[in-house]
């Protein structure tokens, strides 16, 4: 019926395209973006006598961020359809297992681990993604059902193939560089996350599908009114999520050459509160991208490179909590903003 | 005129949702350029049968047949395939999305090859802010503005433009004016009419006796989920059809209840109670 892909140029008009600055304020992301830099420029000045600004300095709170941002960005995919997902906490940890368990115990190549990883991570997305909507469960209870679940599991697993809890695995030369290497002191996981980002940017924002990500966070009902495949599309969005987290664990047990059966719970925590302070609504609908990455590098200068200033350590939690409440405050005001933002008529 | 095939053709269609039966042994048909006003008290179940029709469910019982041949819609995008566009009662707007992602929702037009085509904004924006001023709301000329920002009226005035935009064949409208003012109202009721002219079947339900007496060819009366009267134009009086709209009671009673009632409580009209 719609003609999908014209050749005509369609006449482009030169307001909605240039740059403003009022819509550059709109965005979600220009909260997150200055939330940013607020903890940046104080961290650099507080930390500037103690190598905050240093190599090492900057590349702790990096590496960090990008495991993190791996997964905080599907996280923040869901958050925006509406949905939670917390089982991230014991995917990260059956991921790091089954590398070491297939890899070093087993001594299967390196490719059969991944796979096997990302197998493990699409297939609890999967379960997660079908009992939230064939139920009327809400998915935060299903995920922290899951989260114990695959907890437990692993634990038992480990226990059973390997008769420990942790394990130990060097990865085979070039996998190592790949995936777990060092460039000039970021890792691997830095520049996979960057190119991620990059596809993660297309998906949410460039492709007809993100409108429908967006679509089930505003209005579900009216999504699949529209002719929106919303099972189909929820539950791809839980499996990207967990095997995104999979794909974490991979980068992580190949970089650290270790791996560890113990539920994550700090990951949890870390990735929704990055999802929020990125200008996530809580609610659904809204949200960006690039939003999410600098709530994960907020979340992450805070948390790891508070070493690095003369701000007391035992401070960094109290800035997350101070943080996180602002930024709720503040993501209703941009709502607002941007909801009664029109453009300026032309006269 | 009932010699042409019906378009849409629904025979002893019931309806219901586990132990609730909400339609029972229903028939209708629509045929090109001819609109069907669905009446019926609240709760009639004339949403669940618009809903049957657009493939948001499915018959419990009976046939459906489009152009005389059966069909079934396992889902909204096959019947908006078919070029059946509906406006449902609520939603059908998303607030902090833009007025063209709004109206392009699902069917997308896009740019680029494979997996790199993407969201045609410009094309979207253009497209979605001449419909939607087609429909007299000209206050709208950013299509990058988000919905929310807009009224009510507005809003469905969106989802109407973009029902007309989308409808090849049968255009579907779920009390499109209860939100509109009298001049968005006289809009979308000039839109039916063209929608009729062009060769489109419409199936439009109103609780306004006025508003389904301007543009109905064809009226069906649900009562309790059956169809309790089905006649066509000019067969009945305005007060025939409100008295069947009140769900088989008088209007002429209703109101002299009224009359009374003021006459023995100081002119207070009565308080409406459960
Ligand atoms: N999904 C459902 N499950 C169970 N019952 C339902 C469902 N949808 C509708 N019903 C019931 O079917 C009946 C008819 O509802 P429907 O929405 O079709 O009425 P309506 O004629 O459109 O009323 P209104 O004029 O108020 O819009 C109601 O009693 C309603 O409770
Ligand atoms: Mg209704």
């Amino acid at each position: 019926m719609t003609d999908q892909s014209s050749f005509e140029s369609s006449p482009v008009s030169p307001v909605s395209r240039s740059f403003s600055f009022s819509s550059l304020l709109r965005s979600p992301a220009s909260g997150a973006f200055m939330g940013f830099a607020v903890v940046f420029i104080l961290f650099s000045i507080f930390g500037f006598g103690r190598n905050f600004l240093s190599v090492p300095g900057v590349t702790t709170w990096v590496n960090y961020a990008s495991l993190v941002g791996i997964i905080a960005i599907p996280v923040g995919f869901l958050m925006i359809s509406g949905e939670l997902d917390i089982s991230t906490g014991a995917v990260l940890p059956a991921s790091t297992m089954t590398v070491a368990i297939v890899c070093g115990h087993y001594q299967m190549p390196i490719m059969v681990g991944i796979v096997a990883a990302l197998s493990v991570g699409a297939l609890i997305g999967f379960v997660n993604g079908y009992i939230v909507t064939h139920t009327q469960v809400p998915s935060f209870i299903v995920t922290l059902a899951t989260l114990f679940a695959v907890a437990g599991l692993t634990l038992y697993l480990s226990i059973f193939f390997i008769n420990n809890t942790n394990s130990f695995y060097n990865a085979p030369a070039f996998a190592k560089a790949l995936l777990g290497g060092k460039f000039y002191g970021f890792n691997s996981s830095v520049f996979w996350w960057a190119g991620l980002v990059c596809v993660f940017v297309f998906f949410l924002h460039y492709s007809p599908k993100g409108s429908w990500v967006f679509a089930l966070g505003g209005d579900q009902e009216s999504a699949r009114n529209a002719g929106i495949p919303v099972t189909k599309l929820k539950i791809g969005l839980f499996m990207l999520c967990s095997t995104a987290t999979a794909f974490a664990g991979v980068l992580q047990v190949i970089t650290f050459n270790s791996a560890t059966s113990q539920a994550n719970f700090g990951l949890i925590f870390n990735t929704i509160i990055s999802v929020v302070v990125g200008g996530v609504l809580l609610t659904g609908g809204f949200g960006t991208v690039m939003g999410i990455v600098f709530g994960v590098l907020t979340l992450s200068i805070v948390t790891q490179a508070i070493g690095f200033t003369e701000i007391d350590r035992n401070l960094s939690f109290l800035i997350i909590g101070v943080m996180l409440l602002i930024a709720v405050l503040m993501n209703d005001t941009f709502r607002k903003l941007a909801t009664s933002w029109s453009k300026p008529s032309k006269k | 005129m009932s010699a042409k095939q019906p378009i849409l053709e629904l025979r002893n269609v019931d309806k219901s949702f586990g132990p609730i039966d909400v339609l029972h042994e229903i028939s209708i048909k629509v045929r090109a350029g001819e609109v069907l006003c669905l009446l019926g008290d609240n709760g009639a179940g004339k949403s669940t049968l618009i809903k049957t029709l657009a493939g948001v469910h499915q018959p419990t019982r009976g046939e459906f047949l489009m152009d005389g041949q059966p069909v079934t819609f396992g889902n909204p995008k096959e019947a908006q395939e078919r070029g059946i566009a509906t406006v449902h009662q609520f939603g059908g707007t998303y607030p902090l999305m833009s007025v063209g992602r709004n109206f392009f929702m699902g069917s997308e037009p896009t740019k680029g090859f494979g997996p790199f085509k993407y969201f045609d904004r410009a094309k979207a924006n253009r497209i979605a802010v001449e419909e939607v001023q087609k429909m007299g709301i000209t206050r709208i000329t950013d299509g990058d503005r988000l919905v929310g920002g807009l009224s009510g009226g507005e809003r469905q005035s969106l989802a109407i433009a973009r029902a007309v935009y989308f409808g090849a064949r049968v255009l579907i409208l779920d009390e499109p004016t209860a939100a509109l003012g009298v001049k968005q109202a006289a809009h979308v009721l000039r839109i039916v009419n063209e929608a009729k002219k062009r060769g489109l079947a419409v199936i439009f339900i109103t609780h306004q006796v006025m508003h389904a007496m301007a543009v109905g060819d064809h009226f069906a009366v649900l009562i309790r989920g059956a169809i309790a009267a089905d006649f066509r134009k000019g067969e009945k009086t305005r007060e025939e059809i409100a008295d069947l709209m009140a769900g088989g009671e008088s209007m002429a009673e209703l109101e002299a209840n009224i009359e009374v009632y003021q006459q023995t409580h100081d002119g207070h009209v009565p308080q409406m109670s459960a």
